[in-house]
């Protein structure tokens, strides 16, 4: 019983591992590369500063806050989406980089 | 629906933005990254107007919404001492600000920054000068409930307009179903601010290709703003902001936006790209009030600003001559348009009924008004504090 239980957990983030999908999401021209997004809850989005100036990502959405600081040119930031909604994310330098996610 | 639909007011100017707008020419990049080499006509393609004002998707416009955020603007009994309106300090007749280095709030209280115009704010981000709301929703609430500002005790706020009937009415035509909340009330506001929209000036003109509509300086100084000045690197666009944050390096100790990033070098001193739109009518300027005309702010400019890690990386030190200083200031001043006059608003009615004026000016007080001393009711009716019994 104990194994059987165990089995079934592990199936069970195996598969919940392989339907969370990374998204890449590039911050060039002072705009991201997508307006809208749609991603499945649980999926990863890696935002990658291709500019030559510091931006940052950020969303107050709420339920869904976060924000991951300056971002250097040339580096990336990931950030793991784990509730359904409506996200909209932003720069918090250019607040007219704008993208909305939705997490289904 | 079209803008002339959308805009109670000002329908006229609108339509005559919409027919200005050349089609094709709405998507204009960024100005930070343009090629070195564009010629006067690449850069006029930067400065179309805009054919639509944008309104959000959860606050879509309505005439009944604009027409009771327009009273509500102008409506003193919005703050905690029934005197000041949000119009008090973001004045139609300055252009939408008050014409002072900074405010004054409730009591007088001097306000720590400048006010800005609330005019093209449908166009916007991020509000106030540190971009601390992300709403004009989240914003209206704002100076309300600020002690400093108008001081209103936002539980009150509700049953102070429940007790004008006329506002109990226009709320329910304008969300019906719901009436009066304090959720309502700023998208009331919010919604009659986006349709402050700036009218079209001599500049919109000669972008649409009438070549007589500025003169030969104001030419020279678009070139300027665009190359040698460097402005068009924050204030791009046609309504000449690029709604970012950036250290110009003015002498004060207010960190601005560095408040909200603590983390972020460039964001310490900090503050929102200001619209150029009818920036004549609105001196002094700067968010602290500092520089009296638009020759100072030129000189500031030109000077490249005070040295420090945050001051950013778009400001030198110009050399501009005085001829061009001049050409700069003739460009400004084709920026003001021809703005469509905003009406003071007719507002509804104080109750007449028996201790209605005590319901409204204490709500607390006028349920039980019958037992209120002679003393406290001549106290109340000065606006001063008084406590029964
Ligand atoms: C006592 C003066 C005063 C009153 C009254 C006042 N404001 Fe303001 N307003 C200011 C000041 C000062 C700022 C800038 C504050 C800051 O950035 O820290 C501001 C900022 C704003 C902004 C942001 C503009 C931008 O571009 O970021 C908006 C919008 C606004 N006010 C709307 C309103 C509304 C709506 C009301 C009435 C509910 C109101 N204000 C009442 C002084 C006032
Ligand atoms: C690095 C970005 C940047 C550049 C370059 C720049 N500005 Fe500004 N401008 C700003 C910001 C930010 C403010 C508000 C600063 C503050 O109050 O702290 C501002 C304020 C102003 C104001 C005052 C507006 C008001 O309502 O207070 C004027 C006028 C102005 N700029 C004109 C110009 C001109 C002309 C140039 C070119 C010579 C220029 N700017 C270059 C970012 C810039
Ligand atoms: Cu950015």
């Amino acid at each position: 019983m104990k194994f059987a239980l165990a089995t079934l957990l592990a199936a069970g983030f195996m598969a919940s591992g392989a339907l969370a999908a990374e998204h890449t999401v590039s911050q060039e021209r002072k705009k991201f590369s997508e307006r809208k997004m749609t991603i499945a809850v649980g999926d990863t989005v890696n935002f990658v500063n291709n500019d030559k100036i510091t931006h940052n990502v950020y969303s107050s959405s709420s339920g869904h806050k976060f924000d991951m600081g300056a971002q250097a040119p040339g580096t990336a930031a990931k950030h793991t989406f784990s509730k359904p909604g409506k996200v909209k994310v932003r720069c918090a330098i250019h607040p007219k980089m704008k993208i909305t996610l939705k997490v289904e | 629906m079209t803008v002339a639909d959308r805009i109670t007011r000002g329908a006229a100017a609108l339509t005559v933005a919409i027919l200005l707008n050349a089609p094709g020419a709405a998507s204009a990049t960024t100005a930070g990254e343009k090629a070195v080499e564009m010629s006067r006509q690449d850069w006029k393609a930067e400065y179309v107007r805009p054919s639509e004002v944008p309104f959000p998707e959860e606050n879509p416009y309505t005439r009944d919404k604009a027409d009771l955020g327009h009273k509500l603007f102008f409506d003193p009994r919005l703050s905690g001492a029934n005197y000041i309106s949000c119009a008090t300090c973001h004045n139609p007749s300055f252009s939408w600000g008050d014409g002072l280095p900074t405010g004054f709030g409730h009591k007088m209280t001097p306000l720590g920054r400048r006010t800005p115009t609330i005019l093209n704010t449908a166009f916007g981000e991020l509000m106030m000068w540190d971009g601390r709301f992300d709403s004009l929703e989240q914003q209206a609430l704002g100076p309300m409930a600020a002690a400093a500002e108008m001081n209103q005790q936002m539980e009150s706020i509700v049953e102070e307009l429940k007790a004008v009937p006329g506002y109990v009415s226009l709320f329910n035509l304008a969300f019906p179903g719901e009436g009066i909340t304090v959720p309502n009330i700023a998208k009331a506001i919010a919604t009659f601010e986006r349709t402050v929209v700036s009218g079209v000036a001599p500049f919109d003109l000669w972008i649409a290709g009438d070549e007589t509509a500025i003169g030969d300086a104001a030419k020279r100084g678009f070139d300027l703003f665009n190359n040698k000045a460097n402005c068009v690197a924050c204030h791009s666009g046609w309504n000449l902001t690029d709604d970012s944050f950036h250290d110009i390096g003015l002498s004060d100790d207010d960190i601005g936006r560095g408040a909200v990033l603590k983390t972020i070098v460039k964001m310490q001193h900090a503050f929102k790209t200001p619209t150029l739109r009818n920036v004549v009518s609105r001196a002094p300027y700067m968010h602290d009030g500092s520089l009296a005309t638009l020759a100072d702010v030129i000189d500031h400019y030109d000077g490249g600003g005070k040295q420090r890690p945050s001051l950013s990386d778009d400001m030198h030190a110009l050399k501009l001559t005085a001829d061009e200083k001049a050409d700069l200031i003739a460009f400004m001043r084709t920026l003001d348009g021809n703005d469509p006059v905003v009406a003071v608003p007719v507002l509804p009615a104080n109750d007449q009924s028996p201790n209605a004026w005590l319901r409204r000016v204490s709500p607390a007080a006028g349920s039980g008004g019958g037992e209120v001393s002679p003393e406290c009711r001549v106290a109340r009716l000065h606006l001063r504090p008084c406590t029964p019994e």
